[in-house]
């Protein structure tokens, strides 16, 4: 095969045994890769009731078919699992060079089955695959771990990993990748931690072969120059990084504070990239084959929050910036690193405390059940609740369930700001009105990576939407949901799209892989993917009374800002949505829907 | 004039997008092991390309006994002929910088040929990482930057 390796590679904990097998060609044609293929794999293999902390659960690492070679941004790969945080499919997306590794090692996927007696970690060395024992690392934090299985495997290897917390089965923790990338949400940390499977290493020596390399070199150059060219690839992310966001989203009146409890955040500048880069900056650092460079590497001198990794992208700013009430960027970055040595989602934990925050300021929590008093805007309160958090100490243990279980502990579940208990990211959906649609419809769980509709709506990409009106963004959600969901199959990183369209993506794909895609099949390839990742949710019990935001966004106007006085519009668009996707009244898809893109025969296990 | 491949690693930014068009252009595929041009990161994320330098007096070429490796004094490039190679890896031993490696199923040298005067890597690198410029153009971004700090501090009072 072309693009794909055409090998997948299964191992099975409970048994110790690890095979080969062909890569379904089909399927790979029909889901591409990664999110998409993986997810078919799952549905095919999983029952959708399966308890996701439980050795019946999989959790199976995927590369697209673009991974590891030249093109836009080609280092993502995904970790498809059932989320432990929302029962939902779970398809957490990660870039830096494991993905790519695990691909000139010779597979595109690696599924992992069953649960380990003992902790273990797998080195793969091309063909050489070998389950070894990892008590010696158990306990140990992401960039330990990944220092002693250089050490002791090859240093040219490449290590994805889980922190203490994904042994610890806390909801949402990660799987770290290199030490500061992550498959990030819904808890794919913690399933590999109830596997016992500690690490994942991988040194691959073989190669990607692409279908046409005359055809992939001059896409290739083409679309670089088109990203080169973009005002958001080529200037303000290179320059900025993902934080350039929190300027302007607070701008527009959509920077959720204090558990969204405000909309606005006069204080936004200080958390903001453009701080950042005076102060905590040391350079910028791109993921496997990305000419973006996002990624921060930062160092934090100040005492108290001293520390040197990466991050933090706009989302962690906020959560553990406005979203807590803190205007303090050591203290965030700080954050932040304990976060990703913990090996825990940055989104979740800022949110949770904020919602703790709240449950204290409203006088639901007392001073004595939290251990101490939680203020909103106190940075060492932030930093202590991470730390307690991750070891499940004291108030650690209740947040380490996630901000849904924990206001539903206390009587309030309303004041978690989740869907699908999954946390909401840093756009209040009542100042902007299309990425409720894209929260309440995500698969899995709240998500701003599932149909970027801030593109359109507040960076007027490709074209400028207005962000307060409802007109036509069902019809926008539906078709970046679909594209969304063929460039994480593809392997390509999401953030090109604000420069490319489904038709760059296609001439990518089809000189990679020799088929004939076109824009159009590439979006039908995402809409399959989203379809089916909705029946798999429907089967695992999930309703139309999940596709919903919490109460507070649909009835609360918005004080004060630019978006003061607004809610979000969000049941006047679900039924709009639901006819634009061919799906009944109660967001069923139809039969012609589900024939139409071949997921009529589609078995599910039970 | 001579062109030479510069490498600027302050704006490295590890993508290695210079090694997938390396291995696509002699290769035909996509590879970390086969590349001819290597990037090494620190500990503190400093990313550094490495490839041949292209010597003026280079350690490889005289150490090989059968002339497999010879500067063409025209191009000034080191160049190296496999069939005449024996496979003894004296150059990978002798090279001070490490950037000549050995293809162990190929049984051949991996050493930079610039594309014959044409590097791949250049003109993928996002960044001007890695330039093909004009040999006495070497230092000229560096004495670029320089010269304009100066104008910061001294300019005003002109």
């Amino acid at each position: 095969m072309y693009g794909w390796i055409g090998k997948i590679l299964r191992v099975n904990l409970s048994d110790g045994t690890i095979q080969t097998e062909n890569l379904n060609k089909q399927w790979a044609k029909d889901y591409l890769g990664a999110r998409g293929l993986g997810t078919r794999y799952f549905v095919a293999e999983v029952d959708p009731k399966v308890d996701p902390l439980s050795s019946e659960n999989k959790l199976i690492f995927a590369s697209g078919p673009m991974t590891g070679g030249l093109g836009a941004s080609t280092g993502r790969y995904e970790v498809v699992t059932k989320g432990p945080l929302t029962g939902a499919i779970a398809a957490a997306n990660s870039g830096g060079m494991f993905g790519v590794m695990m691909k000139y090692a010779g597979y595109d996927m690696v599924i992992f089955e069953g649960v380990s007696e003992k902790p273990v970690y797998l080195f793969i060395d091309d063909d050489k695959v070998e389950i070894r024992d990892a008590s010696h690392i158990w306990g140990k934090t992401s960039g330990e771990t990944t220092d002693a299985l250089l050490l002791e495997t090859d240093p040219m290897a490449k290590v994805a990993c889980i922190g203490p917390t994904g042994e610890k089965l806390i909801r949402f923790a990660s799987i770290m990748n290199e030490k500061d990338r992550a498959a990030g949400r819904s808890g794919v940390g913690a399933v590999m931690g109830s596997k016992k499977l500690k690490a994942v290493v991988v040194k691959g020596t073989g190669a990607v072969t692409p279908a046409d390399p005359v055809k992939v070199r001059s896409v290739a150059l083409s679309i670089r120059k088109m990203m080169a060219e973009n005002p958001v690839c080529g200037e303000g992310l290179p320059t900025f990084g993902s934080n350039i966001l929190m300027n302007i989203i607070n701008a527009s009146g959509a920077l959720p504070t204090r558990n969204f409890q405000e909309s606005y955040f006069p204080e936004a500048d200080h958390i903001s990239s453009e701080t950042m880069n005076k102060q905590q900056l040391v350079r910028k650092r791109g993921c496997f084959g990305c000419t973006i460079a996002c990624g921060r590497v930062t160092q934090v001198t100040h005492p108290k929050y001293a520390g040197f990794g990466e991050g933090p992208e706009y989302e962690t700013a906020w959560a553990f910036g406005a979203q807590c009430g803190v205007d303090n960027l050591d203290a965030v970055i700080k954050a932040n690193f304990i976060c990703n040595e913990q090996g825990f989602d940055t989104i979740t934990m800022g949110s949770t405390i904020g919602c703790a925050m709240e449950l204290y300021q409203k006088g639901y929590l007392t001073k004595e059940e939290a251990g101490m008093e939680i203020n909103f805007g106190d940075p060492d309160v932030v930093i202590k609740l991470v730390e307690m958090t991750a070891k499940r100490q004291g108030f650690g243990d209740k947040l380490a369930e996630g901000s849904y279980r924990l206001a539903e502990s206390y009587g309030h579940p309303e004041l978690s700001m989740t869907v699908k208990k999954q946390e909401i990211p840093a756009y209040d959906p009542r100042a902007i009105q299309g990425i409720g649609l894209t929260y309440a419809t995500a698969n899995c769980g709240a998500a701003h990576v599932r149909g970027y509709l801030i593109s359109p709506e507040i960076l007027g990409l490709p074209e400028k939407l207005d962000q307060h009106e409802i007109e036509g963004k069902d019809v926008w959600c539906k078709i970046f949901q679909d594209l969304t969901a063929a460039v994480d199959s593809a392997g390509l990183c999401l953030f090109t799209t604000f420069a490319l369209g489904g038709q760059q993506i296609a001439d990518q794909l089809a000189a990679m892989t020799g088929i004939d895609y076109t824009a159009e099949s590439v979006l039908q390839c995402g809409e399959r993917i989203n379809n089916l990742e909705r029946l798999f949710n429907m089967k695992a019990g999930f309703t139309k009374e999940d596709d919903t935001l919490p109460p507070r966004l649909l009835n609360d106007p918005v004080v004060a800002g630019p978006a003061k006085g607004r809610v979000s519009r969000l049941n006047e668009m679900l039924p709009k949505y639901y006819a634009t996707r061919g799906w009944d009244e109660d967001g069923v898809p139809l039969a012609e829907k589900l024939q139409e893109l071949g997921l009529d025969k589609i078995l599910f296990i039970k | 004039m001579q062109n030479v491949l510069l490498l600027q690693p302050e704006k490295c930014i590890d993508c290695r997008s210079c090694q997938l068009a390396c291995t696509l252009k002699h290769y035909g595929n996509f590879s970390l092991a086969k590349s001819r041009i290597e990037v090494l990161s620190s500990p503190m994320k400093f990313s550094v390309p490495l490839t041949c330098l292209q010597c003026d007096d280079p350690a490889c070429a005289k150490v090989c006994v059968v002339d497999a490796l010879v500067r063409n004094p025209e191009t000034g490039l080191v160049e190296y002929n496999a069939e005449k190679c024996i496979g003894c890896r004296m150059c990978v031993t002798a090279c001070p910088f490490g950037n000549i490696s050995y293809d162990r199923a190929l049984k051949t040298v991996i050493k930079c040929d610039t594309c014959h005067g044409d590097p791949e890597c250049a003109k993928f690198c996002p960044t001007g990482a890695i330039q093909w410029i004009k040999a006495d153009l070497e230092t000229l971004d560096r004495k670029k930057a320089m010269s304009a700090k100066f104008e910061q501090v001294f300019g005003k009072e002109a």
